[in-house]
């Protein structure tokens, strides 16, 4: 257990809304170990992005945290003071986001904005420079001091993404979580960005949390898979099972559909028919039941429950329960 | 920078120049023959004739105009009809006041304006935000000549905490004096900045950048006085550039009112003498400075935003 560093524990999370509330999150549970590479795939809508502000408590006001725990090093960050968790914020658990073109400050200069995250640094403003140079240098940014007296937009996304990631590494964080960073990229720039993030990651040596829906980097980088489905945790485990033995009809579904997998020049890219179910209005029972071709009456009835298969392999589907496959 | 400023200063010229001459013709077009009006109906013939010379009223309309750029280029504005002194000398007497009277309007608006937006906007929807809304509203629908009056009436008159009319002897008398008028006129751009503040900062406060900010742990008064006041302080600096020249026009007003010297008095008085030559002159010098606060106004955004001096 000490090698464990960010766990969630059935975190419930809403957005209260006028037509009720929206049932963001429902009862997430997985952890991240330390130095290991977790990734969280889901399409969009799933509750990926509510998932990380929620661990960074930067949420929209109309929030509620209905149950559960994240704890982050042993202690519940939803209990935490603010101050404290401002503490927490950029040094132990830092942050690359998804779009690099609005991702920093346009009227201050890369360097300004470099020196201000490190605010927490007794060093000189020399020094702090010097420290951000170097790290600009680490993610391949060439002439680096030069260059930190330049604004965002004379750099290009790809540019301003790997910046992000300077930003985020500076502090040498325990966690580093990555929404959708290569999303806005181009397919060359993405596999530079990766490559760079998994350097960087033996270097430093910190956790990642990897949120994407790309199904090849997931594979490429990650140790573990979280697949979540409309604001639950349907799948989890080991990259090599969820790949090669995916357990919940959604996660074969998921591989199904990916680009990247399809061998012959199809027609028609195959799809995952139907809709995410309306999450201020769920249905009871299994929410991947009205797309599942598998679907059985018990499916209707009961929620199925995230249940251990394996060693470290969760799924959340009838089908994996023996009486219920009779 | 300086490249931006250079052209910004170049295109400023060229609207002045514009302004100027359109001026010029709009005023020529005004009915009635400026030197009878002038003169009074007992002057003698000898006499118009000589002023309509002196003028240059006799010569082609774009002959005049030629003249009177001829003119300004040797920082020569004409002569007074009626004192014999020199129009620059007059305008440049009076010019101090109503730069005073706008800067101190312009300054303590701003200053309020701008903490009170963001203030509000740093709380959306509390009750303080509540009550700086309507505070702004019904600061902005009152117009100044009735503020103007009011406070007249209850400062100086009931209350006499402040001199009612004059600009006062001496800086703490000038100062003393400016109180009212600059109130007057200010109060109705308290409102209006603030609710452009607010609104500005907002949006800013929603950009994904903000949120960067906040997930570094930058504290909440830096991301807020920093992070995004300054983009969202960008449009009311535009705002306040052009509006120098309301001001300009409010100070009329404000001037009438508190019987106060300055360029808004010069050309009304000016005006119903058909005295051209200080019409004119005023003008220029209004339009100078409106056409030199917007251009400022620009350098200053270019200043704080690094994106606005590679463009354009």
């Amino acid at each position: 257990m000490s090698d464990t560093l960010l766990e969630i524990d059935r975190l419930s999370v809403d957005y209260e809304t006028a037509r009720g509330d929206l049932r963001a999150l429902r009862d997430i549970s997985f952890d991240v170990r330390k130095g290991e590479i977790v990734g969280i795939v889901g399409e969009s809508g799933c509750g990926k992005s509510t998932l990380i502000s929620s661990i960074l408590r930067l949420t929209a006001p109309n929030t509620r945290f209905r149950q559960g725990e994240v704890r982050f090093k042993g202690e519940d960050l939803l209990q935490l003071p603010e101050r404290r968790m401002r503490a927490l914020r950029g040094a132990d658990i830092s942050i690359v986001f998804q779009d690099p073109m609005q991702t920093h400050n346009p009227v201050l200069s890369i360097g300004q904005q470099m020196l201000d995250i490190q605010h927490r640094s007794k060093a000189s403003r020399a020094e702090k420079r010097a420290r951000a140079a170097q790290m600009l240098g680490a993610v391949g940014i060439p002439d680096p001091e030069a260059r930190l007296d330049q604004f965002p937009h004379e750099f290009s996304g790809g540019m301003r993404q790997r910046i992000a990631i300077a930003m985020a590494l500076m502090s040498e964080p325990d966690l580093l979580i990555a929404d959708e960073p290569t999303t806005a990229l181009d397919a060359t720039l993405e596999v530079q960005i990766i490559e760079r993030l998994q350097e960087l990651q033996r270097e430093f040596n910190c956790a990642i949390l990897f949120i994407s829906h790309h199904l090849g980097v997931i594979a490429e980088l990650c140790d573990r898979v979280v697949v979540m489905y409309a604001g639950a945790v349907v799948e989890s485990g080991d990259v090599r099972e969820i790949f090669h033995d995916p357990k919940h009809p959604y996660t074969r579904r998921l591989i199904d559909c990916d680009p990247g997998h399809i061998k012959e020049r199809a027609r028609v890219l195959p799809t995952i028919p139907g809709e995410v179910p309306d999450l201020a209005n769920l249905p009871g029972g299994c929410i991947f039941r009205d797309r599942c071709n598998q679907a059985m009456p018990r499916c209707a009835a009961e929620v199925p429950p995230l249940t251990q298969l394996k060693n470290g392999h969760h799924a959340a589907c009838w089908l994996n329960h023996k009486e219920a496959a009779e | 920078m300086l490249l931006y400023a250079i052209r910004r200063f170049g295109l400023a010229l060229l609207i002045l120049i514009v302004a100027v001459t359109v001026m010029f013709l709009m005023i020529r077009a005004v009915p009635g023959d400026p030197v009878q009006i002038m003169l009074g109906p007992r002057a003698t013939p000898e006499l118009q004739a000589r002023l309509t010379a002196e003028l240059a009223l006799d010569q082609p309309i774009w002959k005049q105009l030629l003249i009177f750029y001829g003119n300004l280029m040797r920082g020569d504005l004409g002569i007074d009809v009626f004192s014999g002194r020199s129009v620059t000398a007059i305008v440049f007497d009076q010019l101090p006041h109503t730069l005073a009277l706008i800067f101190a309007s312009i300054l303590w608006s701003a200053l309020l304006g701008i903490g009170l937006g963001a203030y509000a906007a740093a709380h959306p929807n509390t009750l303080i935000d509540r009550i700086a809304a309507a505070i702004s509203v019904s600061f902005v629908a009152a117009p100044a000549f009735v503020v103007a009056l009011l406070s007249l009436l209850i400062f100086a008159v009931h209350l006499q905490w402040f001199p009612a009319i004059g600009a006062g002897e001496g800086f703490w008398g000038r100062l003393d004096h400016l109180v009212l008028p600059a109130f007057a006129i200010g109060l109705s751009w308290v409102g209006y900045i603030a609710r452009l503040v607010r609104a500005s900062m907002l949006e800013v406060m929603g950009e994904s950048h903000i949120r960067t900010a906040r997930a570094f742990g930058i504290s909440e008064r830096r991301v807020v006085m920093v992070y995004a006041l300054r983009i969202a302080i960008l449009p009311v600096v535009t705002v306040i550039g052009v509006g120098m020249g309301f001001l300009l026009s409010s100070a009329v007003f404000a001037e009438i009112v508190f019987a106060r010297p300055g360029l808004g008095k010069l050309v009304i008085d000016s005006i119903t003498t058909r005295n051209y030559p200080i019409v004119m002159g005023s003008v220029l010098i209004s339009t100078g400075l409106f056409v030199a606060s917007t251009a400022l106004a620009d350098l200053i955004n270019a200043w704080l935003d690094p994106r606005a001096r590679t463009a354009t």
